[in-house]
């Protein structure tokens, strides 16, 4: 069942997949007592019916592409990196030291040098659970879930005991200095004498995700090292056999899916808070791991899964003030069944679709 | 530091390690058999809220346990049967399920309760009472070897002693029967257990059960034992230090053990002092006791004590040759 014809492994299974999810989180919706049809409607007025709307929905959409990229590239090496969370919360911490301690003439000279700290400390919080997997054969897995809750308490610590200003009850940084402060939509729109309402937290990092969508797909389907990075997660035999180091293979593969989780907080701390929060991640370092499944690892397929998250996170916000029966945790509910389907029960739907595919190849024959 | 302390420590330590003991055996039953699970953390979540809900509404604890086992044990079979039945990858698998345990528990709780995903105060017979030990008060008064008896032992719910038990069960099951030599097998080398003419997926299945039954005497003894309810996401990560005590304790009952323990003793230590000064050293802040468990797992794991090698058919789909 490999040679499936591309559009049905692209396109027909995870649109089979998703109706899965939503048919199931929509009898979710009915025993709760409301009307799915409704909600529906609501989640997809709230976050794309107005610009207000469209803004929380690409700003939260910014994050998932980042952690949803990062998941991918571990994929494609065969690598399982569930340490997203953990990676992105300690970009953060690079990205509130660039912006806290230097003072920043304009954002354009802040903006490199904090994406540039923040891939660093997002690559450096991989680099231990990589180099045991690749050297010690300890379970990338499980590591990376073990240095999530080590970064989570190295961020507690750090909040209270250092990065706290005196005085100050709430651990968090202090505010960012101005000069670091990133242009927001309004901002961007108003440049060009366009209006754009100014509460959404979407700003220029929107942009640098999109383009870091296209150099991750020209890193690994145009390079050496991308290909190589590819034959590995195929058949690790085979790659070793073609003179490829497993040891560099894993390396860099975690080290661009560090850097990528990293990144995520340019949008979410320098973009969006200002400040370095305890939680600044949010669970988005999770919801790429749903991306990414959905994405089939692609750019674009994690481009467009990340949106469509986008749209339940924002929507979702919409839904529990619409329908207060129906909380946020729906949200929480959608993503559980997605990663399910599109993942762990993929051969649940791949499996009689094929046999389908099977049987049209030999009748046309 | 006095001895009642040092006896009071330990007494927190046995409360805070029985859900661990639980959530780890659980997994040592499902890993020894070639299901990695990681999704110990949603089950266990399913079935405090479950065993919680179903107790504050018929206010019978034991129907409580019986919810949360079902519920728990559903987890279970849905991720059996993706890993199992569908051949799917058992990480995925596992995530998705703490996902949906954590999800629904705050949905359906702030449906039926409406309290923002608690359930009500269970009191009475709507909880597990701690069981005193006979003559615990009187004995309690011999110097030294006393307070072990009235304090350290006795007074902890049923199923903390239930835990304690499961260890010696655990292992009698797995290395003393025929279930057990089958069950490790199939962890290790499936295609020989298939040879011999035994069901890989049948021992897979009960293996995974189990493991959702032990989650839920974990997890429902979170719920209605050590606390008085439910609250949101109230497992709190206990899922994976049960994780990090399975691999610390190389997929070994005995060791699984001293391990939770372990796991517990940093615990009760981090909650009774918060941070701890050293004269001389300077201050351990609570924090670095919280992620110790995992940092020494991260040791363990490194090889830099001991290597840890888990089954070796773990995490790999069966698939029958045909």
């Amino acid at each position: 069942m490999k040679n499936l014809p591309k559009w049905v492994d692209l396109v027909l299974i995870p649109v089979i997949n998703l109706f899965l999810a939503f048919m199931i989180s929509g009898l979710v919706v009915v025993y709760i007592g409301e009307n799915p049809f409704r909600a529906m409607q609501i989640i997809i007025n709230g976050s794309l019916g107005s610009a207000y709307g469209l803004g929380y929905t690409l700003y939260y959409a910014t994050n998932f592409i980042f952690t949803g990229l990062a998941v991918a590239v571990a994929f494609h090496a065969r690598m399982f990196n569930i340490g997203g969370e953990g990676q992105a919360m300690v970009g953060g911490l690079g990205t509130a030291l660039v912006c806290l301690f230097i003072d920043w003439p304009h954002w354009t000279i802040a903006f490199p040098v904090a994406i540039m700290s923040a891939a660093l400390f997002g690559a450096a919080w991989s680099a231990i659970p990589a180099y045991l997997q690749a050297k010690r054969g300890s379970h990338i897995v499980i590591t990376t879930i073990m240095f999530n809750f080590i970064a989570y308490s190295l961020m507690v610590y750090l909040l209270v005991h250092v990065l706290k200003p005196k005085g100050q009850m709430a651990p968090e940084s202090a505010k960012f200095v101005a000069g670091s402060n990133l242009p927001s939509a309004h901002d961007i729109f108003s440049w060009f004498g366009m209006a754009f309402p100014k509460s959404p937290p979407l700003n220029v990092t929107f942009l640098l995700a999109v383009l870091a969508c296209f150099l991750i797909w020209l890193f690994i389907w145009r390079t050496r090292m991308g290909y190589a990075i590819r034959a590995f997660g195929w058949s690790e035999t085979a790659a070793v056999y073609a003179g490829i180091s497993p040891f560099k293979i894993i390396m860099v593969s975690m080290l661009v899916s560090g850097g990528l989780a990293g990144m995520m907080s340019i949008n979410s701390v320098m973009g969006e808070a200002e400040r370095l929060l305890i939680d600044s991640v949010q669970g988005a370092g999770f919801v790429g791991i749903a991306a990414a499944l959905m994405g089939r690892s692609h750019p674009l397929g994690v481009f467009l899964a990340a949106v469509l998250f986008g749209v339940l996170y924002q929507g979702g916000a919409e839904l529990e003030f619409e329908m207060p029966a129906v909380s946020r945790e729906m949200i929480v509910v959608i993503q559980a069944l997605v990663i399910l389907f599109t993942g762990a029960l993929e051969n649940l739907v791949r499996v009689p679709i094929g046999k389908i595919f099977m049987k049209l190849k030999l009748k046309q024959n | 530091m006095d001895y009642l302390t040092i006896i009071q420590i330990l007494d927190s330590m046995l409360r805070l390690s029985a859900p661990l003991i639980f959530a780890c055996l659980a997994g040592l039953f499902s890993e020894r058999s070639g299901i990695f699970d990681i999704g110990l953390e949603g089950k266990m979540l399913a079935s405090a809220f479950f065993s919680a809900a179903v107790a504050a509404a018929t206010g019978s604890v034991w129907l409580g346990l019986m919810a949360g086992l079902t519920a728990s044990m559903i987890l279970a079979a849905i991720h059996g049967f993706a890993s199992i039945t569908f051949q799917g990858n058992q990480l995925i698998s596992g995530v998705a399920i703490n996902f949906l345990a954590s999800g629904m528990t705050a949905l359906i709780g702030q449906n039926w309760f409406r309290l923002g995903g608690r359930t009500p105060s269970l009191s009475g017979d709507g909880r597990f009472l701690p069981i005193e030990f006979p003559f615990a008060e009187s004995i309690g008064k011999i110097p030294f070897l006393g307070p072990i008896y009235s304090e350290l032992l006795s007074g902890h719910t049923i199923l903390v002693y239930v835990a304690l038990l499961t260890v010696p069960f655990t292992w009698w099951l797995l290395f003393k029967t025929r279930f057990g030599l089958r069950l490790r097998a199939v962890g290790e080398n499936p295609e020989a257990v298939d040879t011999g003419g035994v069901s890989v997926s049948f021992l897979r299945y009960r293996a995974v059960l189990i493991c959702g039954l032990l989650c839920g005497l974990g997890g429902a003894y979170l719920a209605t034992g050590m606390a008085a309810g439910f609250i949101r996401d109230m497992t709190a990560g206990k899922g994976f230090i049960a994780l990090a005590a399975l691999i610390f304790a190389k997929w070994r009952p005995a060791y699984a053990l001293y391990a939770c323990l372990l796991f517990g003793f940093l615990e009760a230590i981090a909650i009774r002092y918060q941070n701890i000064t050293i004269e001389g050293v300077g201050t351990i802040p609570v924090q670095f006791m919280q992620a110790l468990p995992y940092i020494l797992t991260i040791v363990i794991l490194a090889g830099l004590v001991g290597k840890a090698i888990p089954p070796k058919a773990g995490g790999e789909p069966y698939v029958k040759e045909r």
